[in-house]
């Protein structure tokens, strides 16, 4: 399905407003994600990048005024890996808590090794590093077939290499018919049609 | 590997049933792979059973007619001590989120995290319980009893203990709220756990004490996920 065809929206936000600590974040916020739009959030530390999208993700679901439509399942990767340190990466992502497929061992370790971490399918988690974590997190972007992604600063601890590889899953996901809402305080290097959007002012094309 | 949306069977989520034996197995592969957390109730039992001859006096007679009461106390402050951690691991690494997001439902996921919980330390408790109950001078005649008014007890304690669990799993220092919260519920168990005992000890029926225990263990698996997964997501959402 091509960008920016008309078809009913992923993800709908119409008039969200939050305040924390006597302090609006954001007010009167409106937007629809529609499949092959490929959203970033932007805003400083402590804007509201975070509350945001645990708001989309129906995480928070008291304490901030407007409505969300969600249309699609979705994937949401937080600033926590949700990674257990005393399971193997192999297992952690076979008996993942978010219940959405059942894997067979070699769509896992395809995964696995797209993220680098062919080698490590059974080495206890406490001894990997807390890039490797990350990763064995979005290993789970290669599994997952929701076509709604919500991402929260998924470049922290990757390296250049990862970053460039995730960028070009991100646009392979938004290419297939998917639609990817992240914050990230790097600027995406991608050849496709980045949206932002902006706390203050809402939806900047 | 070609990925189109919808087509390949093996994306389609697990059946509930299915998900939840897979919660339960990682659950219990974690508990295995840290033994400590399951030794330290028994520990905890055993080392308690041994001051109560040091504090009461070792005299046979007058400890057959506490064990009851003691068994039952200990039992039930060694479930209090472990069931602060049943969520704490997964909230702090963010499992929980993902559980809360996932498309299974959430009253069979807490009750696969509450039989995890129940098979380290209530079934295990139960099954040595008779040892301990040897050393405080139980009647034998006591034993089928207690054992099996620690099974349904206990599970019964799981259960609103996970409810103390999962509202506080928000707190850096939530031991001594849970405490407060749950010590209340776990009354009536204790009341008729013990009963149960004190009942087969005297040479009594101890079957009604048992029935209303399970009446108990009913009402709790009907209720207690429910307000477990109410009190996760007002924990996530904090």
């Amino acid at each position: 399905m091509p960008p920016g065809q008309a078809t009913a929206p992923l993800l709908s936000a119409r008039s969200l407003c939050l305040e924390r600590g006597g302090r609006e974040l954001f007010r009167q916020l409106s937007f629809d994600v529609l499949a092959g739009h490929l959203l970033q959030i932007e805003g400083a530390n402590g804007a509201g990048k975070t509350s945001l999208i645990r708001i989309l993700a129906g995480l928070s679901r008291y304490g901030f005024e407007g409505e969300v439509r969600r249309n699609a399942a979705l994937l949401y990767l937080g600033h926590l890996p949700a990674v257990k340190a005393l399971l193997t990466p192999r297992e952690n992502l076979a008996w993942h808590v978010a219940g959405e497929g059942d894997y067979r061992p070699a769509a896992i370790d395809d995964a696995l090794a797209r993220v680098g971490l062919c080698g490590y399918e059974d080495v206890p988690s406490h001894a990997l590093s807390a890039g490797q974590h990350r990763r064995v997190n979005l290993a789970r972007l290669y599994l997952s077939d929701c076509p709604l992604w919500l991402l929260d600063e998924p470049f922290t601890a990757i390296d250049r290499a990862g970053v460039e590889q995730l960028e070009s899953l991100l646009v392979e996901h938004v290419e297939r018919g998917g639609a990817v809402v992240m914050t990230s305080h790097q600027a995406l290097q991608v050849s496709y049609e980045v949206r932002f959007l902006s706390l203050l002012e809402g939806l900047v094309l | 590997m070609a990925r189109t949306a919808g087509s390949d069977p093996e994306r389609q989520p697990p059946g509930a049933l299915a998900f939840c034996l897979r919660l339960l197995r990682r659950q219990l592969v974690l508990a295995v792979r840290r033994p400590i957390e399951i030794g330290n109730p028994l520990l905890f039992f055993a080392m308690v059973v041994a001051l109560f001859p040091l504090g009461l006096g070792p005299a046979p007679d007058k400890l057959a007619g506490f064990a009851p009461g003691i068994l039952w106390i200990i039992a039930l402050l060694s479930n209090l001590l472990t069931s602060d951690a049943v969520f704490r691991g997964d909230f702090e690494d963010g499992s929980l989120e993902q559980l809360l997001l996932s498309p299974q439902p959430l009253y069979l996921s807490v009750l696969a995290y509450i039989a995890a919980h129940w098979l380290m330390t209530g079934l295990l408790l139960a099954l040595v319980s008779p040892l301990f109950a040897v050393m405080l001078n139980l009647p034998g005649g006591a034993l089928g009893a207690l054992v099996l008014s620690l099974l349904l007890g206990s599970a019964v304690l799981s259960l609103v203990g996970c409810i103390g669990a999962a509202l506080t799993v928000g707190l850096k220092r939530g031991g001594m709220l849970i405490s407060l919260l749950i010590l209340p519920l776990y009354m009536p168990v204790l009341i008729f756990g013990s009963a149960a005992v004190q009942a087969a000890v005297n040479g009594s029926a101890a079957g009604p004490y048992l029935a209303i225990l399970g009446a108990m263990l009913c009402l709790a698996v009907a209720l207690a996920p429910l307000a477990i997964a109410a009190g996760l997501r007002i924990s996530i959402d904090a």
